[in-house]
């Protein structure tokens, strides 16, 4: 990837964290940390990785992406929404009576949204479904999932992980938020899921661990997942809770609050100042 | 009765599934308990369809989900109490609420699963999945409904729970039945009172009919084999026709067939009524003859609580 094109995603990440900050400002509720730790590598996955297209949001063959981490859905509308699957004004919508951008990513009602999530570790067992379908039906479809790593403390993440490495599902890639955080605190203190990268060797999977917001790291690993074979790959991301909006990093107060007015109108002049 | 064929319908379920292969593009899954549920007929069959979850229910019906979201149906087998139990958060969150195209077989329902006692006699499922909007319930009563339904439940868009028992039961219908999905069945005609029955307890409904007969009572019998959507019509005609009511289900007598009767004649035609089922309270070890007695899951019990919903028209 070259200079310019990172220049692009960079800008383009920025448009996600403005979108993820306008939508929980405008519902006034929402998952704003979360959901910046993981706007670099929705971007690169929307952007330039996946086969998707906004046109044809069912189309059979795409790749498919779940976000097993449910609750970071204003991440995954904003990225969405300026890659043209729907308005970006949209985003103000959320959350709201009318709107069908729902608080948690619903497949019936989000085009692009493939799988029903906000349960946290269900989605990664759908995510296994999906790539288990496209090994039976001889489809070269890959598929994607974020999980949390609060979420890694559910005991079905690694029933899915084994059904993963079981069935040699290596048209599935695993990235995990290593962003350290949970509700009630820091993730090893609440109830410490550590070392993931062992645990998911002896699971079975090809490990790559990376700087979550490095666009080069993304790139690199998630080629390397595509080259792997007979096992499923899982990238250990790390990344910045509320990463770019200097009062939300690495905080857990900005895990499910959204911004006030006030706080709205300082994190957009953050982040603005980012464009370049 | 003792002439009649018997077959328990988690047997016709697992050749349902053998059959259907041919005509219908689906996959199986199971958690460690195809020998028992029966999909092991299936697996030996088409082994390439069948898939081994492990003794992990929750996965499994989350990958289910993920199946059927690319457009292939999927049936996941489990015993009820694990199916229903265990994973009802993924039944309802994964496959429920998106509504995707997953039939679970749960085998191993109610209180005939005999010996193995309590933690394995599933009484709350009926309840557990009538509480999810949009799934449908089936309870066969023989194994040759039970086939048909597995058929039906493949047709049918969305998900579907079928309960499934391990006693062998009696062929109750005939090689031409046809099953529809929703609607009720009159098993035998009657005026002075309606048994309505689903899965084993239709066979012992008809039995009760026999003792009642002998006192020269009239019984309705009317087999509910989809517990939801639940067959208001034929519900309604009864109450109003015999004026009295009996439910009888190995089931819990909260949130069942015996309550989602109950709910359809409150509101459109109430008339004295008894619930048949098990009271509040779990169940036991034993042979299922002495549990079917010990719970009162019997035609004689039927057959009083026909008396006593008579006696107060
Ligand atoms: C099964 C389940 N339990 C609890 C919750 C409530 N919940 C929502 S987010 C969250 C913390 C998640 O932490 P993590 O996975 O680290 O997410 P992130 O830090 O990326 O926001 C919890 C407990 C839930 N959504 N699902
Ligand atoms: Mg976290």
């Amino acid at each position: 990837m070259n200079e310019a094109r990172i220049k692009e995603l960079k800008n383009i990440a920025n448009d996600v964290r403005i979108g993820i900050i306008d939508a929980t400002h405008a519902a006034k509720c929402g998952h704003p940390g979360g959901s910046l730790s993981i706007a670099d590598i929705l971007t690169y996955l929307y952007f330039e990785k996946m086969n998707i297209d906004p046109e044809n949001p069912k189309m059979e063959n795409r790749d498919r992406f779940v976000l097993s981490k449910g609750h970071t859905a204003p991440g995954l509308y904003a990225t969405l929404a300026h890659r043209g699957f729907f308005p970006v004004e949209d985003l103000l919508t959320l959350r709201k009576i009318d709107s069908y951008l729902q608080g948690h990513p619903d497949m019936n009602k989000v085009p692009g949204v493939d799988m029903t999530t906000g349960s946290l570790g269900l989605g990664i067992s759908t995510a296994c479904g999906m790539a288990l379908a496209g090994k039976i039906d001889g489809k070269d479809y890959r598929v994607y999932t974020i999980i949390g790593d609060g979420e890694s403390e559910e005991g079905q993440v690694w029933e899915a992980a084994m059904f993963a490495s079981h069935y040699k599902l290596d048209n599935l890639c695993v990235i995990l938020d290593l962003n350290g955080l949970q509700i009630d605190g820091p993730i090893t203190e609440v109830m410490n899921p550590t070392p993931h990268d062992k645990k998911f060797e002896a699971f079975g999977f090809h490990v790559i661990t990376i700087d979550g917001h490095d666009f080069n790291e993304i790139e690199a690993a998630l080629g390397e997942a595509e080259s792997v074979k007979g096992q499923p790959t899982v990238i250990i991301a790390k990344t910045t809770k509320g990463k770019n909006v200097s009062f939300m990093e690495n905080s857990v107060n900005w895990h499910g609050a959204a911004p006030n007015d006030e706080q709205h109108a300082q994190a957009i002049a953050e982040l603005k100042t980012r464009y370049i | 009765m003792a002439d009649v064929k018997k077959i328990a319908t988690r047997e016709a379920y697992g050749n349902a599934l053998c059959e259907l292969a041919p005509k219908y593009d689906f996959v199986v899954l199971d958690a460690d308990l195809a020998a028992a549920t029966k999909t092991g007929i299936f697996k030996k069959q088409y082994p390439e369809r069948f898939f081994d979850c492990g003794i992990a229910e929750g996965n499994m019906m989350s990958v289910a989900a993920g199946i059927a979201s690319t457009g292939k149906p999927v049936f996941a087998s489990s015993f009820a109490m694990f199916a229903s139990g265990r994973a009802f958060e993924q039944v309802r969150n994964s496959i429920g609420y998106p509504h995707l195209n997953v039939k679970i077989g749960a085998t191993h329902g109610g209180i005939s699963v005999g010996e193995d006692g309590a933690t394995h006699q599933c009484n709350e499922d009926f309840a557990l999945m009538r509480s999810i909007p949009g799934m449908v319930i089936i309870n066969p009563c023989d194994a040759v409904e039970a086939r048909a339904a597995v058929e039906a439940a493949l047709l049918h868009n969305g998900p579907v729970y079928m309960r499934f028992g391990r006693y062998a039961l009696p062929i109750l219908n005939g090689d031409d039945y046809k099953f529809e999905l929703g609607k009720g069945v009159l098993m035998a005609d009657g005026t002075d009172v309606t048994l309505v029955g689903t899965g084993f307890m239709v066979s012992t409904c008809l039995e009760a009919r026999e003792l009642l007969a002998k006192e020269r009572i009239s019984a309705r019998v009317i087999n509910i084999h989809t517990i939801k959507p639940i067959d208001k019509d034929i519900l309604v005609k009864a109450a109003r026709e015999t004026g009295a009511l009996v439910t009888a289900e190995e089931h819990t007598i909260y949130g069942g067939l015996g309550s989602a009767v109950a709910e359809v004649l409150v509101e459109n035609a109430p008339v004295p009524m008894a619930r048949v089922g098990v009271e509040d309270t779990f169940g036991r070890s034993g042979t299922v003859p002495a549990l079917m007695e010990y719970y009162g899951l019997t035609a004689e019990n039927i057959a009083k609580k026909a008396k006593e919903v008579i006696s107060k028209k």
